[in-house]
């Protein structure tokens, strides 16, 4: 007797040990599937004389950045260091945290779209919190260098928007890899994707035949699902200690929970309930918006971001208020009902409230490569509309601190502060514009990118040797 | 509200509209636009602090020190940059509104027997008060070249070139769109070799070669009238087509038939550009394609019009996906090619001359020269560039309203704290 429970104690250890879930972090974000990314920084660099966008709303005229060690160390005037350490004379060059995309979803949806790789949407029931996108992940998706060429060091790759929970979402860092384990973002939390609206209504009510079929459906099957979590949660809660041996309680893990049969898909809304998941709705109009807070309130979650929300300037306040962030395009708008009242400007009245947290995401393998474009044109529509200025240093946050936000991983990355990752990117002048290329782009300190020496054969496996003849 | 009317600026809006209540006397469409940097897309090229003098809707004089003839409203555009109107490439504005309402979308023909119909014009379905117009033309877009989508069959059928100034019907010849290769390989027995067989066939029967009454014709009699309009070289066909092996296919079939074509899409196109220069023939380049999307665009990259252009190939701009609501985009293609090596001047011929010429519409619009239309747009910066927009638009000569009902939209809540 004591020997079984002891082996079953000493599994426990190992899980816990291979898993390297937070301490006192519940199961139900264990993760069998760790992170293996490594940082491989260069030497110590110091970037001189750029114009530099800290993330932080602040801009550096004429300022130096300093990388050691895979961290920003220092950013400021004139920075002083040994004859050791590489210089990059960045005159005329501007200087950004490394991009983020909130959503995208490259290797789920990979180039060339060929249906063996079709991976993102999981069309088989309306809430499958159960599947990861993670394990769809293609990592030689071309797409992920086009994304690197346009200065994204971390994304998130999310599920599709078919169905109401369409499952886990992953913070990658953008570097090549056989693995998706290898691009994994060590310690950043999953996401957790959910969709209002017309594609699930349209894929289970109009395409299978089964709920929902409605948005009165849609509503219903996401507080079914949230009420069996919360359920399940109850079922696992830890319960008191019977105090039978000298190890401890025979009931319970390590986490403190109390056991019981897992369910992959009630673990991941659980996860979600208590925080340790975010919560990412995709959600175009602003009464579902509104709708989706209450649910939030229904059942305890928060959520993290609303994406697409074509219709969030019509909640800005509401959103700001509240701390939900919300992902936008600049100029996607009417391909279809959901979508018509788009406007040019949205991102712009998202980011005017006080405590807001707009952001600039793409949701495509083209929008991901330029998301300094689409901010462009936001704050030229915010111009035309005689809005006050956005000032670069204002704009850059919505795609670098405002992501990290949104994803949890503001304290590693999204602004270049001592300490942070050096995940950095060097311009050809100010991003803002269809003529700003990125030259370098440096991901914990590595130079991952450099327009100046492309690399002499292709990164995806899938592109290399395509060009012989 | 007070924001809006504190920060206005005296030019445009409120100076142009005091300036043309004034001048009821002279004609809504004359104007005299002094002092531009005027973009010509023309062989002047840019002209700095030049004048343009519009009458009765047309370009009269491109020059410096122009005056106004009496009771001319003048724009003084202080240095600023005055544009052809844009091409909003092929697009579906005015035959869509919303895409995934079926309803509302009338771009393709979906007729199970008989499915090639290069008879049907989708300009007849064409709506000149879609909500994507004035979308489309608050940024700086003028024209479009309404495109037939495939929905039956990979002849999709004709489309023309509409302006965006209210009236009801297209300029300028038809063109008859037609897809080649995997996009379509669906329609036509699940190879692209079928769309070569499928095409002699009618090429034939257009010709006059296969009987009227073959049971096996694929081609109603208009149909055949039509097609044998465009093998008359009358029209251009414009083809979407991406890999350079169809390509190189189509350049074959387009001389042996002696047909003027235009290739849009085009991923690979780079990879022909000698042979499409020496055929005269013109891309309509999707400058922001740079990944293998599909099989037939592996060797994409972001230079395709940059290396098109050098090695002589007219570049026009088109995209794919959401053309006709991402309309707003065609400068985003044109600013993305420069930074990728295309001259400036070619990225805006791009979006002005360019397509207007290949469209068959060069006489009429696509240059500021005179005796053109007066389709114009003055600019707050590089109209190639996101970072500026367009501050005025002007369409024979016309001011168009800088608003749509997006800009409405805005306004409302520009307005408005929090909503309940």
């Amino acid at each position: 007797m004591t020997s079984t429970l002891l082996r079953a104690g000493l599994g426990l250890a190992l899980v816990s040990l291979s898993t390297a879930p937070a301490v006192g972090a519940s199961r139900f974000v264990a993760d069998p599937y760790p992170s293996t990314y490594q940082a491989h920084p260069d030497g110590p660099l110091l970037i001189q004389n750029a114009t530099v966008l800290t993330g932080t709303g602040q801009r550096l005229d004429n300022a130096d950045v300093l990388l050691r060690d895979g961290r920003i160390v220092a950013v400021g005037d004139a920075l002083q260091v040994d004859a050791s350490v590489t210089r990059i004379n960045a005159d005329g060059k501007w200087v950004t945290p490394g991009l983020i995309d909130v959503h995208s979803h490259l290797g789920v949806y990979p180039s060339p779209g060929v249906g063996a790789h079709s991976d993102g949407n999981e069309m088989t029931a309306p809430v499958t919190a159960n599947v990861w996108a993670e394990h769809s992940v293609w990592p030689q998706d071309p797409g992920f260098q086009a994304a690197l060429a346009g200065g994204v060091t971390s994304m998130q790759v999310l599920p599709g928007s078919a169905n109401l929970v369409g499952g886990r979402g992953v913070t990658l860092k953008n570097v090549p890899a056989t693995t998706y384990q290898a691009m994994k973002f060590p310690g950043a939390p999953w996401g957790l994707k959910m969709a209002c609206g017309e594609n699930p209504k349209r894929v289970y009510g109009g395409g299978k035949g089964v709920a929902p079929a409605t948005r009165m459906g849609n509503v219903a099957g996401y507080r079914a699902a949230f009420i069996d979590a919360a359920d399940y949660i109850a079922k696992n809660k830890p319960k008191p200690a019977k105090r039978k041996g000298w190890f401890g309680s025979d009931k319970g893990d390590s986490a403190g929970d109390a056991g019981g049969k897992r369910d992959l898909k009630l673990d991941t809304l659980a996860g979600a309930i208590q925080g340790d998941i975010r919560v990412h709705i995709h959600c175009y109009r602003a009464d579902e918006m509104a709708t989706m807070l209450d649910l939030s309130k229904e059942f305890g979650f928060k959520v993290a971001a609303f994406h697409h929300g074509v219709e969030a300037y019509k909640l800005a306040d509401r959103l700001a208020a509240e701390g939900v962030c919300g992902a936008l395009w600049a100029d996607w708008w009417g391909f279809k009902m959901e979508a018509f009242d788009g406007i040019a400007e949205n991102i712009a009245l998202v980011d005017r409230p006080k405590n807001s947290c707009a952001i600039v995401h793409s949701d495509s393998p083209e929008g991901i490569q330029r998301l300094n474009q689409e901010a462009a044109k936001v704050m030229a529509a915010a111009r035309r509309a005689h809005m006050p200025e956005i000032a670069p240093e204002r704009a850059i946050t919505w795609m670098t601190a405002n992501a990290a936000k949104a994803l949890g991983i503001e304290a590693q990355t999204g602004t270049l502060e001592a300490g942070k990752m050096a995940d950095v990117v060097i311009w050809n002048g100010n991003p803002f514009s269809s003529y700003a290329l990125a030259e370098q782009v440096f991901v914990d300190g590595r130079r991952v990118y450099d327009r100046s020496t492309p690399p002499a054969t292709p990164r995806s496996d899938f592109q290399l040797g395509q060009e012989l003849r | 509200m007070g924001m809006l009317n504190k920060r206005r600026r005296a030019w445009p809006g409120a100076t142009l509209v005091a300036l043309l209540v004034m001048t009821t006397a002279a004609s809504a469409q004359d104007l005299l636009v002094r002092g531009a940097t005027v973009a010509t897309a023309s062989a002047r090229g840019n002209v700095e602090d030049a004048d343009v003098l519009v009458q009765g809707g047309i370009i009269r004089a491109v020059g410096r020190g122009l005056s106004a003839p009496a009771g001319v409203p003048v724009v003084e555009a202080k240095g600023r940059m005055l544009t052809p109107a844009l091409f909003g490439g092929i697009t579906e504005i005015g035959i869509e509104e919303v895409s995934g309402e079926s309803s509302t979308v009338d771009s393709a023909l979906k007729i199970g027997e008989q499915p090639l119909r290069p008879e049907f014009d989708v300009t007849l379905a064409y709506n000149p008060a879609s909500v994507l117009i004035p979308v489309a033309r608050l940024d700086g877009i003028g024209f479009t070249a309404l495109g037939a989508a495939t929905g039956g069959g990979f002849v999709a059928g004709q489309g023309g070139v509409v302006r965006f100034d209210g009236s009801a019907d297209p300029i300028g010849p038809r063109a008859l769109f037609l897809r080649l290769g995997a996009a379509a390989s669906e329609l036509t027995g699940q190879s692209r070799a079928a769309q070569w067989m499928l095409l002699q066939q009618m090429v034939d029967e257009a010709r006059g070669q296969v009987a009227a009454d073959s049971p096996h014709a694929l081609l109603t009699p208009a149909g055949r009238r039509t097609l044998a309009r465009y093998l008359s070289g009358q029209g251009r066909i414009v083809v979407e087509v991406d890999r350079a092996a169809d390509i190189r296919q189509l350049l074959r079939w387009a001389a042996r038939e002696k047909v003027k074509i235009a290739v849009a899409g085009g991923a690979e196109a780079w990879q022909l550009a000698p042979e499409l220069a020496a055929a005269k023939v013109p891309v309509f380049v999707d400058a922001l394609g740079n990944l293998p999307t599909t099989f037939d665009q592996i060797g994409a990259t972001l230079e395709n019009a940059a290396r098109l252009q050098r090695a002589g190939v007219p570049v026009a701009f088109a995209q794919r996906d959401d053309a006709s609501h991402n309309a707003r985009k065609m400068r985003q293609l044109a600013g993305n090619a420069v930074a990728n090596g295309l001259p400036w001047a070619d990225g805006l011929a791009g979006l002005t001359r360019v397509p207007a010429e290949v469209l068959g519409v060069a006489d009429q619009i696509g240059s500021i020269e005179p005796g053109k239309r007066a389709d114009l747009v003055l600019w707050e910066g590089d109209p190639l560039d996101v970072a500026h927009y367009a501050e005025q638009v002007w369409l024979g000569g016309r001011a168009m309203p800088m608003r749509s009902r997006q800009t409405e939209l805005r306004d409302r809540y520009l307005q408005r704290n929090a909503q309940p």
